[in-house]
């Protein structure tokens, strides 16, 4: 008989596309168990390890199967497109799988959410375990009937010999409720890059039933029906309730803090460590009263920061500290120096904030050699392994336990909530919730970096783009680590001085178009305060993606209608890659797009209408957007009435949930693009709250958003939870050239801004 | 001085220990009743995450002192509908798989289930009015403008 699980030393071809050399390389850190049939339906779960299959899938004595997932879900619903991969590659039926999120003690760390990698990644390592356990199970199976694996037919988790009614044997009395045993091949990383695969044959894409469906969201009911349990939701026996206290102004710290103002507040403990300081009570509201009232005498640092009219002027004075770019080709300077025609424009972007809807929250239980996390934080690995830092216990002595928390994009306040209830609940010996109020969100929140963009194209005389120059001028990408697991990192390191590390990075657009000469490079500036800064930066939905492409692809029209050529014509003529040609075309040809030269018009009247395009490559996924918009050029509003989208991120796994991610995408990177600067003084971050923080509210949101989804049954699933963010801001403010014949280059397209630079270039053609 | 109050809650009296009538109403539901479905979103009735209906209107719970509630009857998403029979607006955003974090849900769900009372027919115009002053950071407007146009355009 043959034995299906005999491990062969090869890799599948997909897996080593996917994998790259780096894997090939670090493969087999653990030999595969060469004797699998003997160990499987062991009695007693092996230890939580990568190559263990155990860690990744069970079953259940009813056939039902359990993922666990080392990645969560901060709102996109990825637990049901795993859920999905995992019932194709194990034909079982996808009511019958339930997938575990984010328990340190029953996932491993494969990154959190993080970079739209939760299938292109994530979903690789859990496809490759459930194709090993089909194949276990098969092996199973065929034993147990008698037949050889190749007879055998499996439907909702049942194997049945094929031909012979009622031989048949159900995963569930085959395995339930014992484990595999069984090793993984793996990788060695841990994180986003953590791979494991097994020797089983992965299905075709053309074989998948319930890939490429619609399944609904579970959570979606359970929380529409008030039952979803939050991380804000938990209270343990014996918690207390903490707030923090931030210094009033940035790098202040409190020089003498008076207690005698809480007297009227039963059993307040305040908490203060150099510039850490909280309140702790038993009841919240009280924690809430004691973190307003108590006096706290601050020391005066100088100012900080510039003045806000000044930021850019700022960066562009500052030195930098780090540069880096890809690799140039040809030579651009030379070849602008030649040009018929130079073509340039400087674009800023603003820092950006989180304002996560709820402000981070995280309970800590802290016991003398062990501890647990509860957090909504997208990366409660990181947490556990910050919080154990922090405490200086083993990672193994930290419990993190992860629910769902207000959505965040990258690293909010989350892992700063984390530590500071660690902090605190280890100095009064309790369980202490820590939840901040709206400011801890807003004003204290990690941010997306501003940016100063100049970009430059020579023309030769037949009006050939010969070179193009790009070159960022920024804050790092990173002034604090997109992962929460170093307290360094952190506001309560910091806070506590702790030394201070920070990485200098920024990035290039990825477009990819092919001019003769091209050259993109960047520069990080210094933070403007290097410790527990209220403007410290971190990853923000599709890190420095919407900064990058809104002076990419701005400038890409101001090309073409330097050329007078049509916008989706130019951009056709200068790329080759073909999927990112195909979204052009498909987003042009569903918005029915007239060629035209753009921002041909001369502005008539108070509403004017235009359309633009804009492109967007991430990684592989292509992004291609067309807005059409309404500028009232009395109130200065802009109105994206109307996108188009086309999009290709591989494979489509669930395309109704991928066309609500894409709208998603739209709505927020919307609001960053026309709403959200995040305003200070020379002392503080002044944006608090929703009023100096303003979004996009619901008369902001399109009328309609049209999408085309193109599926690549040929490719593996890639990133979405991000992509389509990239483009939106240089569609609307291509749309508004369209319309009005003014440039917009500075983000957000406010409407006083857009006001101000009517008054500016037009003043006199409403008469 | 700790105080006992009575709270009309989804139907039911409850009984609760308050030891300031200041108190917003969000901090009594949550901490005492463990009524969990109202946020916290920022405390300054700027987003509605907190939102509940009192005596049918829609309220920020988070701003709203306790005192102040008197024999009100209060009504939070938990009380909206059950899992067996869901308000008529729970069941519409389900159907249309609406929210991605869902931790803003309160606002715009309670404010739809009283406004769609009262305009069980209004245009586009009229739902986005109905909806200012709500925020969903995540983005969900379109999925949430499509659910309340179930109700709305139902024939």
């Amino acid at each position: 008989m043959t034995n299906p699980h005999r491990p062969q030393f090869t890799l599948s071809r997909r897996q080593a596309l996917f994998a790259g050399g780096a894997l090939v390389v670090a493969y087999l850190a653990r030999a595969p168990d060469t004797d699998a049939a003997t160990n499987a339906g062991a009695e007693v779960k092996p230890a939580l390890t990568p190559p263990e299959l155990d860690s990744w899938v069970a079953v259940k004595p009813d056939s039902s199967v359990v993922g666990y997932f080392g990645k969560v879900d901060i709102g996109l619903g990825i637990q049901v497109a795993i859920a999905q991969i995992i019932a194709d590659e194990l034909d079982v039926g996808f009511d019958q799988v339930s997938i575990v999120m984010g328990d340190t003690a029953a996932t491993l760390n494969q990154g959190g959410a993080s970079g739209s990698t939760g299938l292109e990644l994530g979903g690789v390592s859990m496809r490759n375990a459930a194709a090993q356990a089909r194949s276990i199970l098969l092996g199973m199976a065929a034993e147990k009937l008698k037949s050889p694996v190749e007879a055998l037919d499996v439907t909702d988790g049942v194997v049945s010999v094929r031909g012979a009614i009622g031989r048949r044997v159900s995963y569930g009395e085959l395995i339930g409720g014992r484990y595999f045993d069984v090793q993984l091949q793996w990788n060695g990383k841990i994180g986003n890059d953590l791979l494991v695969g097994g020797t089983a044959a992965l299905k075709n894409h053309a074989q998948y039933r319930v890939v490429g469906k619609s399944a609904p969201r579970a959570d979606i009911r359970n929380k529409l029906l008030g039952r979803e349990v939050y991380n804000t939701d938990i209270r343990v026996s014996g918690m207390l309730h903490g707030r923090m206290i931030r210094p009033p102004v940035a790098g202040a710290v409190p020089v003498n803090v008076d207690q005698a103002a809480l007297s009227h507040l039963p059993d307040v403990q305040v908490v203060w460590s150099h510039g850490l300081l909280g309140v702790v009570a038993a009841k919240e509201w009280n924690a809430v009263k004691a973190a307003r009232d108590l006096r706290v005498e601050w020391s005066s640092p100088a100012a900080a920061f510039p003045a806000q009219s000044g930021l850019y002027e700022a960066i562009e004075a500052a030195t930098s500290v780090a540069k880096g770019g890809p690799a140039p080709v040809g030579d651009t300077e030379a070849a602008l120096a030649r040009a018929s025609k130079v073509v340039s424009a400087t674009y800023h972007w603003p820092f950006q904030s989180h304002a996560s809807m709820g402000p981070a929250c995280a309970l800590a239980d802290v016991q003398a050699d062990h501890a647990t996390i509860w957090t909504g934080d997208q990366k409660p690995h990181y947490i556990r392994d910050g919080v154990a830092a922090l405490l200086e216990l083993p990672p193994e002595k930290v419990h993190g336990i992860w629910l769902r928390g207000p959505g965040s994009y990258g690293r909010n306040d989350g892992g700063d909530a984390a530590l500071d209830a660690a902090y605190l609940s280890k100095a009064v010996g309790k369980p202490v919730r820590v939840q901040g109020m709206r400011a801890d969100g807003t004003a204290w929140d990690p941010k997306g970096p501003a940016s100063v963009h100049h970009v430059r194209a020579g023309l030769d005389a037949s009006g050939q783009v010969v070179a193009l120059s790009y070159r960022s001028k920024a804050f790092s990408r990173e002034n604090i680590a997109s992962h929460p697991d170093d307290p360094t990192q952190s506001l309560t390191g910091q806070l506590t001085r702790m030394p201070v590390k920070t990485k200098h990075a920024f990035d290039a657009p990825e477009e990819g178009y092919e001019f003769a000469n091209r050259d993109m490079g960047w520069e990080v500036v210094p933070a403007l305060l290097d410790r527990a800064s209220p403007l410290r930066t971190s990853h923000l939905r599709d890190p420095l993606g919407p900064q990058l492409n809104f002076a990419s692809e701005s400038f890409i029209d101001e090309l073409a209608f330097a050329t007078r050529t049509d916008p989706v014509a130019f951009r056709l003529r200068y790329l080759k890659d073909k999927r990112g040609i195909a979204v052009i075309e498909a987003a042009a040809r569903q918005a029915q797009w007239a060629p035209r030269p753009a921002g041909g018009a001369k502005p008539a009247g108070e509403v004017l209408t235009g359309r633009g395009i804009a492109f967007a490559r991430r990684k592989n996924t292509r992004v291609a957007v067309i807005a059409e918009v309404e500028v009232n050029r009395r109130t200065g509003r802009i109105w994206p009435r109307h996108w188009t989208v086309a999009h290709d991120c591989g494979l489509i796994v669930n395309p109704d949930n991928l066309r609500r991610v894409i709208e998603g995408n739209i709505l927020h990177a919307t609001s960053r693009a026309l709403f959200e600067e995040v305003r200070f003084n020379e002392h503080m971050v002044t944006s608090v709250d929703w009023m100096s923080y303003p979004i996009l509210e619901m008369r902001d949101a399109p009328e309609k958003i049209d999408i085309v989804l193109i599926d690549h049954p040929d490719d593996l699933p890639l990133g979405a939870g991000e992509p389509a963010t990239r483009p939106v801001a240089a569609a609307i403010a291509n749309a508004v050239f369209d319309a009005t014949g003014i440039r917009l280059r500075q983000a957000p397209l406010s409407a006083e801004r857009v006001k101000a630079v009517f008054l500016q270039t037009a003043s006199n053609d409403l008469e | 001085m700790v105080e006992k109050i009575s709270l009309h809650v989804n139907g039911k009296l409850r009984t609760v220990n308050v030891d300031d009538a200041d108190t917003p109403l969000l901090y009594v539901l949550r901490d005492e009743l463990k009524l969990n479905n109202p946020h916290f979103g920022c405390g300054l009735a700027q987003c509605g995450a907190c939102m509940v209906l009192v005596n049918g209107t829609p309220t920020r719970s988070c701003v709203l002192p306790i005192s102040r509630v008197g024999d009100s009857k209060i009504t939070t998403l938990d009380g909206l509908g059950t899992p067996d029979m869901p308000h008529p607006v729970q069941q519409a955003f389900i159907d249309e798989q609406a929210f991605f974090c869902g931790y803003c849900l309160n606002g715009w769900v309670m404010t739809a289930a009283a406004f769609l009372k009262k305009h069980p027919r209004a245009t586009d115009a009229q739902i986005r009015e109905a909806f200012a002053g709500l925020k969903c950071r995540c983005g969900s407007h379109m999925s949430i403008l499509r659910a309340v146009k179930r109700l709305t355009e139902v024939a």
